[in-house]
């Protein structure tokens, strides 16, 4: 068993104040916020951001990537190969999918944990229901990514584990419907805890502790009034019990173990113990041990750190639109055109994993990648360099209000990357009033559209730098 | 640049152009059947007499079929040729090099575009299967680009530019009401320019082009046998056709304030036509006006105005009908309408009617006192990433 060596998060850049859904339909809806993937935010694109978040927090590199979440954007076709792609993986990394169900994600982190080469979990999910439905006011979007294992020092060693399983009707969904459905909650919530406590001993017992000495507990799942009487019978010491993230992102379904793990870690302390436990058709639970090399492997950025610096909100409306849930009339313009499989696959490299080309003999940069360099012209003497992870500036920008896009207007920029390179692309998470000549940007892996065959267009946009060790600074 | 040229070599000695606008009631192959009419007529030709055709369109009709077959071409070459919003002008220059060569004798070049059949706002472009990469701008939200650069680097206020913008499109709507050919034949109020809907960036409805249908056509034949059609031919002085690298959206050093593909073509045309003060020089220039901020930028690349002062010279109205340089008699594209591959030989059409003394109500005056070069000016792409065609042409040969 293997300990984890990296982890990352990711929080997606849009709230929904619960508010401003029970303004809009007249009933009480609670109190903060949800996270909402954007309009060109999928299951696929976050996990993408979650795992570039930990591959930046340790120099780990997975020999097998485990995807794990119950929105997947393709069924038949693997979404983990996108991923897979998008992080510049070799080939010979195997990427899968562990899809359907809230417990996959669980069952991807134990994958990954009793690999014997070195394994990635990305655990992501997109949460919503019917207008005015609990699963849509308390649900919310974001991915979690964890590698165990390799040659960095592990951060977190797995000290217990334990799972039950049981089968019983509490939440379920059938293939193709948006939403989801529940049994009676007082059913599930008898169900749930007797196998959670369950899983809760036996874990301990393997670990040889007891509840009162474990110095964060997590609990989560997919019965939130279950998961709240766990734990207040867990026997361990009330402050250690964790944010589960449920007032600030939502119940994030898939993700959410992972999360709320994740801001454990962004804040553990050397030799503490650390509790997962996870309520979902049946329980696990993980005990973990941070180790000294926390400090130095926490993620970039941090759970915290995306929760301080998202929006300041969404409308209700917006957020309908961009759940499909709202029709919006287009703009008398072509639809987006569909990428073709050959072009995409010969472009593999630079569509996915954004690598430009670098010129040997002059140095300069071309985006895309190009045979003939634009500055020296010398002809097929070029090496791959990605610049995913590199920040850009902005030349010049425009916002177009004619062209298609599944959320006018578009916000577009020439954005001059540091060290050399220019590229022309569209600006996402961004306020249209608030881009300018000179404003920092980051690349971010998104879903530009969705054709009418069902075909993803995945690609990059330029984000704003939110904080300044993103490299804020020119 | 390394080109000859074919200074007074060729002259056009008759054109045709339709009206252009929304012509509901008639297709590509009825505008081409009237703009060929037109220039045969013109010319007085039969079109057994014209031996070579080289159409221009951007999406109208694929192949020479595309004229040979509404015209009834009876067996002769018919050449199709696509450059983007510069097809036009390219369609001209091939027709000019085949005379030049001595191959024929009389062709024609001829433009057409039916944009309105598509349904869509704006221009829209059919791409090759792609990887998806390509952001997908619109043309208005591409030249929008060149607004906050060229106000950043030259320190002038965004509402300082605007105004510039906004005199450009109410100069070339005065132009275009007085030509019956033009799509839109209004006068329009600064103020209604100004406060249009945004379509991209700062820029408002009224400061684009018009989307229309129409076709222009010219014969062209040897200058030696010019005077045999018409004792008022115009004759070829110099004309460049460029293709930049499109290096401008991938090389830093490109700073979205010029099109560098227009500074090398002018450069050529003005070589081979002896041009050294064009601002002097030119009775007028018909220039490539598609969004208000690219006639800005032209002004500057073509020469007209130094560089970082032509937003100046604008609302000085030096580019005015009256003014010292009349830019875009016509109405220009914003007026008169941009069927993409009609728009070249429109262009070339007004100089033909103004150096013939043809152009009534918005006659250039100083073209009655003795001024002969008219310019051209047509681009097709986006900042950064163009072609650009340049031609200068007269209305004698030398001497």
């Amino acid at each position: 068993m293997s300990g984890i060596t990296a982890y990352g998060a990711y929080v997606p850049y849009h709230r929904l104040d619960r508010a401003t859904i029970g303004a809009a339909l007249g009933i009480p809806a609670g109190r903060g916020t949800r996270a909402v993937a954007s309009f060109d935010e999928d299951t696929t694109t976050m996990g993408v951001e979650a795992a570039r978040a930990a591959l930046r927090s340790a120099a780990v590199s997975p020999r097998s990537l485990y995807f794990a979440t119950a929105d997947p954007a393709y069924l038949d076709k693997t979404n983990a190969t996108a991923i897979h792609a998008a992080l510049a993986l070799d080939p010979s990394v195997l990427a899968v999918d562990m899809g359907g169900s809230v417990r996959s994600g669980f069952g991807a982190l134990r994958a990954a944990m009793d690999s014997a080469i070195p394994a990635m979990a990305v655990l992501s999910d997109l949460r919503t229901g019917l207008a005015g439905s609990g699963d849509e006011t308390n649900g919310g979007d974001g991915a979690a990514a964890f590698v165990f294992g390799g040659d960095a020092p592990a951060i977190a060693e797995v000290v217990g584990q334990a799972s039950t399983t049981s089968e019983f009707l509490d939440r379920w969904r059938v293939p193709g419907d948006a939403f989801s459905r529940v049994w009676e909650e007082r059913f599930g919530e008898h169900t749930y805890v007797q196998t959670t406590l369950d899983a809760w001993h036996d874990a301990l017992k393997t670990a040889g502790v007891t509840a009162e000495v474990i110095d964060h507990t997590v609990v989560v799942g997919v019965h939130p009034r279950a998961a709240r009487v766990v734990a207040r019978s867990l026997g361990v010491r009330p402050e250690s019990l964790a944010d589960d993230l449920s007032g600030t992102i939502g119940n994030a379904g898939t993700a959410q173990a992972g999360l709320a793990l994740a801001a454990v870690l962004d804040r553990a302390e050397p030799d503490q113990l650390i509790a997962l436990v996870l309520l979902a058709d049946g329980a696990s639970v993980l005990i973990l041990r941070a180790t000294r090399a926390l400090a130095s492997s926490r993620a970039n950025p941090t759970v915290a750190e995306q929760l301080a610096t998202g929006s300041s909100g969404i409308s209700y409306e917006t957020f309908l639109t961009w759940r499909g849930m709202l029709r919006r009339e287009p703009p008398r313009r072509p639809e987006a055109e569909v990428p073709a499989a050959p072009p995409s696959f010969r472009h593999e490299g630079w569509k996915f994993a954004f690598e430009a080309s670098r010129c040997e003999e002059c140095g300069h940069r071309s985006l895309p990648p190009s045979r003939v360099c634009a500055h020296c012209e010398a002809v097929d003497r070029m090496q791959p360099e990605r610049l995913a992870d590199v920040v850009a500036t902005v030349a010049t920008f425009t916002v177009d209000r004619l062209t298609f896009t599944p959320s006018p207007p578009l916000v577009a920029a020439v954005v001059d990357f540091d060290g050399g390179g220019r590229f022309r692309c569209e600006v996402t998470d961004v306020d249209p009033d608030h881009i300018g000549i000179g404003a920092r940007v980051a690349m971010t892996f998104r879903r530009i559209s969705t054709g009418a065959n069902g075909v993803h267009n995945y690609f990059w946009k330029a984000r704003p730098v939110r904080s300044a060790n993103e490299g804020g600074t020119a | 640049m390394a080109s000859n040229g074919i200074r007074d070599r060729v002259a056009v000695v008759g054109m045709g152009c339709t009206n252009f606008g929304e012509h509901w009631d008639k297709g590509a192959e009825d505008l081409l059947v009237d703009a060929a009419g037109a220039a045969f007529d013109s010319a007085g030709v039969h079109k057994r007499d014209v031996d070579a055709y080289w159409l221009g369109t951007m999406g109208s009709g694929i192949s020479g079929l595309t004229l040979s077959r509404p015209l009834r071409i009876q067996y002769k070459p018919v050449s199709r040729l696509e450059n983007m919003c510069a097809t036009g002008s390219d369609a001209f220059r091939n027709a000019c090099y085949a005379v030049a060569s001595g191959a024929f004798d009389v062709v024609m070049a001829i433009g057409v575009e039916k944009l309105k059949d598509g349904g869509f706002s704006g221009l829209t472009i059919t791409a090759p299967p792609s990887d998806g990469t390509t952001a997908d701008l619109s043309a208005p939200a591409l030249f929008s680009l060149l607004a906050p650069a060229y106000a950043d680097k030259y320190g002038v206020g965004v509402d300082e530019l605007k105004e510039a913008f906004t005199r450009i499109a109410w100069k070339n709507h005065k132009n275009g009401a007085l030509n019956s050919r033009a799509q839109f034949r209004k006068e329009v109020a600064k103020d209604t320019i100004a406060c249009s809907p945004i379509m991209a960036g700062n820029l408002g409805v009224f400061d684009c082009s018009g989307v229309s249908d129409g076709s222009a056509a010219a014969i062209v034949v040897r200058a030696e046998d010019a005077y045999r059609y018409t004792d008022k031919p115009i004759f070829v002085k110099g004309m460049s056709m460029v293709a930049g690298p499109a290096e401008g959206v991938v090389e830093t050093s490109y700073d979205y304030t010029t099109f560098p593909e227009v500074v090398a073509a002018a450069e050529d045309a003005y070589g081979q036509a002896g041009v050294t003060d064009p601002r002097a020089e030119l009775a007028m220039a018909e220039v490539h006006d598609c969004f208000t901020p690219t006639e800005l930028v032209l002004m500057e690349d073509l020469g007209f105005a130094e560089r970082g002062t032509a937003w100046k010279e604008v609302l000085a109205g030096t580019f005015d009908l009256d003014g010292e340089l009349p830019v875009n008699p016509d109405g220009g594209l914003k007026a008169f309408g941009h069927p993409i591959g009609a728009s070249g030989l429109r262009m070339l059409f007004e100089c033909w009617l103004q150096l013939r003394g043809e152009a009534g109500e918005r006659q250039i005056g100083s073209i009655a006192n003795g001024k002969k070069l008219a310019l051209t000016h047509n681009l097709g792409g986006a900042p950064g990433e163009c072609v650009s065609y340049v031609s200068v042409v007269g209305s004698e040969p030398s001497a």
